[in-house]
């Protein structure tokens, strides 16, 4: 697996009373793509904004690309992609524009900004909406544009908080595929975060399950079920998949694999 | 009581030798992440720029320009087409002949410089309102926040994006009246009047840039666009309209009797005076006035004894700027207050998607 890109030690955020990540500790290897799953508020999104150096632990260390987040936001954002759930652009401007000012806003020059805008804008299949408003463009579209966005600074880490919320399925598997090449190809390590099962499956080398505010288990899918089932009497033949340990945990009428749901 | 000094560890040099060197390596760290903060400037600039575009672009921006243009126009005509009368030779305000664009009306339409008072928190106001909520509800303010950028700056860039565009507008419209009285007049200002007109006009910009300032720590603190315009608008009707209204009330409960002592009558108008002072649309019009008409020597009560021997006669801008210091500092402590607070507010928040 190699060295660890993210590293959490008891890593812990409350808000008052309420303990929104309980003791995390988690290590993601270089090159990999790791599976956050869990249902909404299990604190995926808190965990991704601790690791972004974009909220203060309560407790715990974080280290990013052996960077603090909290001490060294800017080194540790100049190094990891992020990917916000329901991503935003400025309407009124191109898709295009929109590249070209987060490349600025990452010190590049005019001129190096529009070239690996373009190239990216191609990269990712939007090569014939470069000129588009983003306003007009539709959800899919967006969450492509995002991740070329995420993709200009050539990150080490990309972060996918959601990433597939309101998309279509067709959408949904070109996206997928399209992070899983873009993970082998150069070796960028991925953190996906999804309460989707199958989607996690698809794409993720190992996964962490994650339900309220504690890491339940981790490891690549076929070790889940023998860390959370050990010798629980169930079918020693019968090879158990995340199907099994995603009904075990959420469905307590916690979780609803719906799209409209989860808005 | 008894105090052990060698238990106390602030007594022991090795404790303030580590604190040293703890201060010392915060601030190397600061600045080391200050100067590969790097490229720094650059991108600041870029983010200043960008605010801008979106203002000059925007109808809302377009709109509140024409419509202060228009009144620009309206004063001015107004002012130009009074000003023989306003000539009387030998008058002590002969000299200020050229400010009189700026104060002067034929009771049609209100001079320029109280247009500017009204109109500019309204201009204010409608620039800040939806900076930070409305990046917020686009889903742009936390991949804003995920770049290589240090977080004050998206506060820092919408402030001096917007300061800029008070600024230009100004500046431009002062030039303008200033143009169009050198068409209209003939005369050009004298060195006194085009510096009275310039403190006017960067008074203005701090004025207006205290309702952008307050607007802005709204829309940091509401999500809802609307709301936070109609906070800023409640603010200012209240100093416009009620805050008077309530002064009036208490003065006049405070007044005193006819026959009331001489120094209690001054102390009423002490009171009076202060009442007054606490609305910012008031210290701006203090201090607009006493700027554009150097006749103008005192502000507060007088005593028949502070007016005797007293020549009437127009004050050098130095002694103006003097007389209205307190409500210059005044307006811009408010500023900066203003500004601070919203500051805080961005830096503390957290920021979720959408």
């Amino acid at each position: 697996m190699g060295e660890a890109t993210i590293v959490t030690r008891n890593l812990t955020k409350r808000y008052g009373d309420f303990t929104a990540v309980d003791d995390l500790t988690l290590e993601v290897g270089r090159g990999e793509v790791f599976g956050l799953l869990g249902p909404n508020g299990a604190g995926k999104s808190t965990t991704i904004l601790m690791l972004m150096g974009m909220t203060e632990p309560s407790g715990g260390s974080v280290r990013v690309c052996g960077l603090d987040p909290v001490r060294q936001p800017i080194g540790v954002k100049r190094h990891v992609g992020y990917l916000p759930e329901d991503v935003g652009f400025y309407d009124d401007l191109s898709g295009l524009d929109n590249l070209i000012y987060t490349a600025r806003l990452n010190g590049l020059s005019e001129r190096e900004a529009r070239s690996r805008a373009l190239r990216l804008m191609g990269r990712v299949g939007l090569a014939e909406e470069t000129t588009k408003k983003a306003g007009k463009y539709s959800r899919g579209m967006r969450q492509r544009l995002g991740l070329a966005d995420v993709l200009l600074r050539n990150p080490e880490v990309i972060i996918l908080d959601e990433p597939t919320l309101g998309v279509d399925p067709s959408g949904i598997r070109d996206f997928l595929r399209l992070i899983v090449t873009l993970s082998r190809e150069e070796g960028i390590t991925v953190l996906f975060s999804s309460h989707h099962l199958h989607q996690v499956q698809q794409v993720c080398d190992r996964v962490g399950i994650f339900v309220k505010g504690h890491l339940l288990a981790q490891g690549d899918i076929a070790s889940l079920a023998s860390q959370l089932f050990p010798g629980s009497g169930l079918d020693e033949g019968r090879e158990y998949g995340l199907e099994d340990i995603y009904h075990h945990y959420f469905e307590g009428g916690t979780v609803n694999e719906n799209h409209t749901a989860t808005q | 009581m008894k105090i052990t000094l060698q238990h106390n560890r602030y007594f022991s040099a090795a404790y303030w030798e580590e604190m040293w060197r703890r201060l010392i390596s915060t601030l190397k760290r600061e600045f080391t992440t200050f100067r590969s903060s790097g490229a720094a400037a650059g991108v600041f600039r870029t983010m200043v720029l960008k605010e801008m575009s979106d203002h000059f672009r925007s109808w809302r921006v377009v709109i509140l320009m024409a419509i202060i243009l228009l009144t620009c126009v309206g004063s001015l005509y107004t002012a130009l087409s009074g000003i023989g009368d306003a000539v009387n030779p030998g008058s002590s305000e002969e000299e200020f002949f050229f400010l009189k664009l700026f104060t002067l009306s034929d009771g049609s339409l209100p001079p320029y410089f109280v247009f500017i008072g009204f109109l500019g928190p309204l201009l204010g106001i409608s620039l800040g309102f939806d900076a930070i909520n409305t990046e917020q509800n686009r889903g742009t303010l936390s991949r804003l926040l995920a770049q290589p950028i240090p977080r004050d700056y998206v506060i820092n860039a919408k402030f001096a994006a917007a300061l800029l565009v008070i600024a230009l507008l100004f500046f431009l419209l002062s030039l303008l009246v200033i143009g169009a009285g050198l068409v209209a007049l003939g005369i050009p200002p004298t060195p006194a009047e085009f510096l009275r007109i310039l403190s006017f006009t960067l008074l203005s910009i701090v004025y207006v840039a205290l309702w952008l300032n307050l607007s802005l720590y709204f829309s940091v603190r509401f999500r809802q666009p609307a709301t936070s315009a109609l906070s800023g608008i409640a603010v200012w009707l209240f100093f416009t309209v009620f805050y008077p209204l309530i002064a009036n009330v208490l003065i006049k409960a405070a007044a005193p009797s006819p026959y009331a002592t001489g120094r209690s009558v001054y102390l009423f108008e002490r009171f009076r005076f202060l009442l007054m002072q606490v609305m910012p649309n008031e210290l701006f019009s203090q201090a607009t006035s006493t700027l554009l008409m150097p006749s103008v020597r005192s502000l507060g009560p007088l005593t028949m004894e502070q007016m005797e021997g007293a020549i009437p006669g127009s004050l050098p801008l130095g002694q103006s700027l003097l007389l209205v210091w307190p409500q210059l500092t005044g307006l811009i402590a408010l500023t900066l207050i203003c500004f601070i607070l919203s500051y805080l507010a961005f830096m503390r928040r957290e920021i979720r998607s959408r």
